[in-house]
């Protein structure tokens, strides 16, 4: 169990839409989540029907909230009407993402609101049976939506003929074992059939197909969570609590230097300095911002004077950097940026599957890099054969891992090159030394 | 011999999907949870239940980090130093566990009661610096919280 205190602090800047129900007595069970609109809009989605469905997610300008930002109807609107096999819907719930504990509330508080967004994703593409894929270590989460996929059989929102619309449907749990690269959707696919978690090279995409060589989406469990909401409520409603093309809310976790660490949900575009400020309380110990990770570790890093920005997909994209997964990272002047690069690179450098050889070989040998660098013995043309080897990853993988760890490599080694040299010059970390000194007067 | 919940579990598992092989990883990860590690009569069973060679279980086993052929410490700590946690003192945590059972990375105590892996993000870096004991998190974690837990541990083993 996650403590509710410790991750809901709460903020009056909070516009709650999927985490409305989160704080409600009994939470996780059926009669609370009837009682509070639940699978109201699955009842409205089978009156208006798939094609009006599809529509109305387009028009929401919901963006896939695992870090692409694709946009969700038009996601959906790819999957083929005319096909003779079956199809599927499966939910990413690989939650692993570094800096990213925003999926694990959403199961955690209000697994049906999930279910009911599976089932009217279902509805709309035509298929009957859903995953929800779920990382290993999540495994008190899979208990708690087994617990309410078992809820909703009993009750007619999950089988055959479901509240007698004449659809059904079937859903169930699967689990991972620990892989990164299994949250990536062509290898979580791979996975799912019973294969190491190797990419699939795309196109065709999994809409055309996907798992068992089926049409099948595969979105986020947050994408999902919106869904019911974007029926119920409609299009513009939902469009309107964002910023154009970014339409809804979004869970951000923030997480590192930061007074309130937490996850919020607030309007997609809300202005990351008053994030950190008023959402976050600022800064420990009146120390200054150096830099933000703004979307999980795999978008470029943004330094203290680039937060005047809102947090939409395309403000972030304009800034050369990612909305990405909703992880948002606070790191303070005291920190080491070359040692921050180098828990970067230890962590894709562990989870590359290997497959391609720019990425398995890239991640290593930077890897190797930046742990010299961080060590004392770097050279002078260390930092340049940094950007030169992330540069050679860089778009030359299947999956985007390979970009995942090249982009916030490239970002930390441009925005704070001076850190980098003073590594080199001194032969060793400025920052470990001054601790150390500090600890020595004491 | 794998005991009859297990089975049982393992059809229902199976039956879910219109493959048979895509029920290997959930069924490795729960005769481990039984067994405690991943045995030769586990993998053989698996393979044969759902149609598959013995070495394309063993396959799998390679590649899920969360999965392993040799027994571990009945109590697996797992301490994430990924950036949330190592900016707030996740490596010192991951030391200090080091220190106080004499075990290093991916070691188990003699006694088979601890054993500790350094781990990447395990999805509680509002809570950093986190560490899960087999399953269940522990968040917010300070040297003295994880002296008072270990004990804890070592109480419940004794019970
Ligand atoms: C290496 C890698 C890891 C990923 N991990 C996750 C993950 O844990 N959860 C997730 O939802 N998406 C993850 N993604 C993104 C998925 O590939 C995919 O874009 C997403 O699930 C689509 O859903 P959405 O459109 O709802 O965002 C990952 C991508 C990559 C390249
Ligand atoms: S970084 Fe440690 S739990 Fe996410």
């Amino acid at each position: 169990m996650s403590d509710y205190q410790s991750y809901m602090k709460g903020s009056p800047f909070e516009v709650k839409v999927i985490s409305a129900r989160f704080s409600l007595p009994d939470s996780t069970s059926i009669d609370t989540f009837l009682a509070h609109e639940g699978y109201q809009a699955l009842a409205k989605a089978f009156q208006m029907g798939p094609e009006a469905v599809i529509n109305e997610m387009k028009n929401s300008q919901l963006r896939g909230r695992g870090g692409a930002g694709f946009n969700t109807g038009l996601k959906w609107s790819f999957v083929p009407k005319q096909t003779d096999k079956p199809k599927y819907v499966v939910c990413n719930a690989d939650e692993s993402e570094p800096a990213t504990c925003k999926d694990r509330p959403l199961m955690e508080y209000d697994p049906h609101q999930l279910i009911e967004g599976i089932i009217i994703a279902g509805y709309a593409i035509g298929a009957h049976q859903g995953y929800i894929y779920i990382r290993g270590e999540y495994r008190y989460l899979m208990e708690v939506l087994d617990r309410a996929i078992a809820e909703a059989y009993a009750r007619g929102y999950l089988g055959k003929d479901i509240q007698g619309s004449g659809f059904d449907f079937e859903l169930c749990t699967h689990t991972g074992a620990g892989a990164y690269e299994c949250g990536e959707e062509t290898a979580l696919l791979n996975s799912l059939e019973g294969l190491r978690g190797y990419p699939r090279v795309k196109p065709p995409f999994p809409a055309v197909v996907g798992v068992y060589g089926c049409p099948t989406i595969v979105n986020n469990v947050e994408t999902l969570c919106n869904a019911p909401h974007i029926v119920l409520k409609g299009a513009e409603w939902f469009a309107g609590l964002g910023t154009p093309k970014n339409g809804g809310t979004r869970l951000f976790c923030l997480s590192g230097h930061i007074n309130r660490p937490g996850v919020y949900e607030l309007p997609m575009g809300f202005p990351l300095r008053k994030m950190i400020e008023e959402v976050g309380g600022g800064i420990p110990r009146g120390k200054k911002l150096k830099s933000v990770i703004p979307g999980g570790s795999s978008c470029p890093l943004l330094t203290a004077d680039e937060i005047d920005v809102p947090m939409d997909f395309d403000s972030l994209a304009k800034i050369g950097s990612m909305l990405g997964s909703g992880g948002v990272v606070m790191i303070d002047e005291d920190t080491c940026m070359v040692k921050v690069a180098q828990r970067i690179m230890k962590f894709y450098a562990h989870e590359s599957c290997g497959w391609c050889i720019p990425c398995r070989e890239g991640t290593a040998w930077l890897k190797r890099l930046l742990d010299r660098l961080h060590g004392g013995a770097g050279v002078t043309g260390d930092p340049d054969t940094a950007l030169d080897v992330s540069y050679n990853i860089l778009g030359k993988t299947l999956c985007p891992l390979g970009d995942a760890a090249a982009m916030p490599t490239i970002s930390i080694v441009k925005k704070f090159r001076s850190e980098f040299d003073e590594h080199v010059r001194l032969g060793g970390c400025p920052y470990e030394r001054k601790s150390a000194a500090v600890q020595a007067a004491r | 011999m794998l005991s009859d919940t297990l089975i049982s579990k393992f059809d229902d598992v199976i039956a879910r999907y219109p493959l048979k092989r895509s029920a290997i990883v959930p069924l490795l990860l729960f005769a481990q949870d039984e067994i405690g590690h991943i045995s030769d009569e586990a993998i053989e069973e698996i393979a044969r239940r759902v149609e598959v060679l013995p070495i394309e279980v063993i396959e799998d086993i390679g590649y899920y980090s969360m999965l392993h052929r040799q027994p571990i410490g009945k109590f697996n700590l797992q301490v994430c130093t990924n950036v949330s946690c190592q900016l707030l003192g996740g490596e010192e945590i991951l030391e200090h566990c080091s220190k106080r059972l004499g075990i290093g990375h991916k070691q188990t105590t003699a006694d088979g009661l601890f054993s500790l892996e350094e781990v990447e993000c395990l999805g509680a870096c509002c809570g950093a610096p986190a560490m899960q004991v087999n399953y269940d998190f522990y968040e917010n974690l300070t040297p003295e919280r994880v002296d008072r837990l270990i004990e804890d541990l070592k109480a419940r083993a004794e019970k």
